[in-house]
């Protein structure tokens, strides 16, 4: 298995600085085309504009109505204003579930950020045998989380593979049934997402490295900077913009992190790993309850929100 | 000369445990599919193999539904993507070879549908599905998946194409080439290594994705391969060779694809990260 080498970093990382070049140098307004679009140009935009707005916009817009409704999908929906909201400050699955989602946000976020730059910086110079490496750490990247799931399902029976490592390096006492116990359920859930996020990570962290330029730490080498003060002063400013690109992929997966949890546990044991996606597809189709499930879905929403404006913030300094 | 020589064999060690620690339960799983039941319950999961069972694919394959799982993911994957690249790239030719009206707005809108928690779309878009008479059918699931991913598309394509030198545009409308043609014959051609990153991606993510499928259809003869493993686990439970069997199968065609296009879809990762 041949996979991930150097070159194939290359046109990804070269892309992003070109289209900055050019757009620098020529000014967006420009020569682009003939002044004027025809109907067709503007039909280009508009057939794809049409498709987006029957399957996400007008959705978007009914869904924060349906939140402020009473609706169980047989009698027609009844307007009830906040309440669905209001609801939601007394329902304790609700702050298990936020709860929860904190927890796999910081764990899950933190340690895909941490152990992707840890394993671009340690697989990051181009030698022998090094696509390899990358591709055994990439490879999960390509399953799909149900997969993933299920695959750790059997991992992590009671004389499956996590036990059973465990017992071999001495720590027998610590084995457990990691699923079946909601003090673990939740933690057991984070290692195969992690396990599949960390290959993705590692591979913006390659490309963002790849385009440091090398003048800079053989600048630092003559000041006499030690690894580690090459790392703080010269590897992490020039990492800054992929890490505002890494921390909203971060955030944004983990707010729709469901399938993981959704395969192994359905939240449970006693929503002890109940995240805020699985309670808004449990609310609205196990127990349609549509309206309190719409409203979940805003809680959701109003959590991503800050992402979702800084994402679309660099997007149009980009996109200039 | 020796330090070198010793950090170069300590990288290579650290490399391997690293890369065997994270193979690991792939291998494992994959022992685990060819193993019978009787061997895995008789020696444990971890056990060496005493047993060669290829029938757990089969009954995972026929038996566990996963050949009509493969035959629904195609018909959703295949048509998607297309789409998803025409209809991308359209939007995104426009948006950057000509001066549309709000041109910048239309793009951040559609990305930021993109971006919005499908969570927020879920109920409305079952219901619009009953409203067409289109609920439970791999149609409206196509077309969930296009609207869904359109915007990230359009966005990295746009960007793509605004690389192209506009003279070349103009050389080809001097000629008399007509708007179409500069799409088709110029632009298109040219914007292929995007359109090859994007389509590897977008299969993934459509092959891969569970929540729109569960939501839109309920025929489980329809369900595509990522909620037929589900209901596959649900009828073999405790037959942990049958389920490995199913996982493998429903991992075989995103690593070809992978595999296939390994280069494009490193590269497909990296388009898509707004610096």
């Amino acid at each position: 298995m041949t996979v991930a080498s150097t070159n194939s970093v290359t046109p990804t990382n070269a892309r992003p600085v070109a289209s900055r070049a050019t757009g620098r140098g020529r000014g967006p307004k420009r020569s682009w085309g003939p002044g004027r679009p025809s109907p067709l140009v503007l039909a280009f935009v508009l057939v794809p504009l049409l498709v987006e707005s029957v399957s996400v916009f007008w959705p978007a817009v009914q869904g924060f109505y349906i939140s402020l409704t009473n609706w169980n999908g047989v009698n027609p929906p009844s307007f009830a204003g906040f309440g669905n909201y209001s609801k939601m400050f007394g329902d304790p699955v609700f702050r298990k579930a936020l709860e929860d989602t904190a927890i796999w946000l910081v764990l899950f976020g933190g340690l895909s950020a941490a152990g992707g730059l840890g394993c671009a910086l340690f697989l990051q110079r181009e030698r022998r045998g090094i696509a390899v490496y990358r591709a055994a750490l990439f490879l999960p990247v390509v399953f799909s989380l149900t997969a993933t799931a299920l695959m750790w399902q059997t991992l992590y029976q009671p004389n499956g593979m996590v036990n059973g490592l465990l017992s071999s390096i001495g720590l027998g006492g610590w084995q457990h049934a990691w699923l079946a116990d909601s003090s673990t359920a939740l933690y057991a859930q984070i290692v195969p997402a992690l396990w599949r996020e960390i290959g993705y990570v590692m591979v913006l962290y390659l490309a963002g490295l790849k385009g440091i330029d090398p003048a800079l730490y053989e600048a630092a080498k003559v000041d006499g900077a030690s690894a580690w003060q090459q790392f703080r002063n010269v590897t992490l400013p020039q990492l800054r913009s992929v890490n505002a690109v890494v921390l909203s992929v971060i955030i944004i997966d983990s707010l729709r992190s469901f399938d993981v949890v959704w395969a192994l546990t359905q939240g449970g044991p006693y929503n002890s790993s109940q995240l805020l996606s699985t309670y808004m597809y449990q609310t609205a189709f196990v127990n349609t309850d549509f309206g309190y499930g719409c409203a979940l879905a805003v809680a959701i929403f109003v959590l991503a929100f800050g992402v979702i404006v800084s994402y679309l913030v660099r997007a149009f300094k980009e996109s200039d | 000369m020796s330090t070198k020589r010793l950090r170069t064999i300590g990288f290579h060690t650290g490399a391997s445990v690293l890369s065997l620690l994270w193979f690991l339960p792939i291998a494992l799983i994959l022992v685990i599919s060819f193993r019978s039941t009787d061997d895995v319950l008789g020696n444990g999961l971890n056990a060496l193999p005493h047993s060669f069972a290829p029938g757990n694919y089969s009954a995972a394959w026929s038996g566990g539904g996963m050949q009509q799982a493969l035959i629904n993911s195609a018909i959703v994957a295949v048509p998607a993507v297309l789409l998803t690249l025409l209809l991308g790239s359209m939007a995104a030719f426009a948006l950057s070879r000509y001066r549309i009206p709000f041109r910048r707005t239309l793009i951040l809108l559609m990305l930021g549908g993109n971006l919005l928690p499908p969570q927020i779309l879920l109920v409305p878009v079952a219901k619009l599905s009953q409203v067409f008479g289109l609920y439970d059918s791999l149609a409206t699931l196509i077309v969930v998946e296009i609207g869904f991913g359109l915007g990230f598309y359009v966005f990295v394509l746009q960007g793509f194409m605004r690389t192209i030198p506009g003279e070349i545009q103009q050389a080809a409308l001097l000629d008399g080439a007509s708007a179409w043609q500069v799409y088709f014959r110029i632009v298109l051609p040219l914007t292929r290594p995007a359109l090859a990153a994007l389509g590897a991606l977008a299969f993934t993510w459509i092959f891969n994705d569970l929540l729109w499928p569960i939501t839109v259809l309920i025929t489980q003869s329809k369900m595509p391969v990522t909620p037929a493993l589900l209901s596959l686990q649900g009828q073999f439970v405790s037959y942990w060779n049958v389920i490995a069997a199913g996982s493998v199968i429903a991992a075989i065609p995103t690593v070809a694809v992978f595999l296939r296009f390994q280069k494009h879809f490193i590269a497909g990762l990296n388009l898509g990260a707004v610096k």
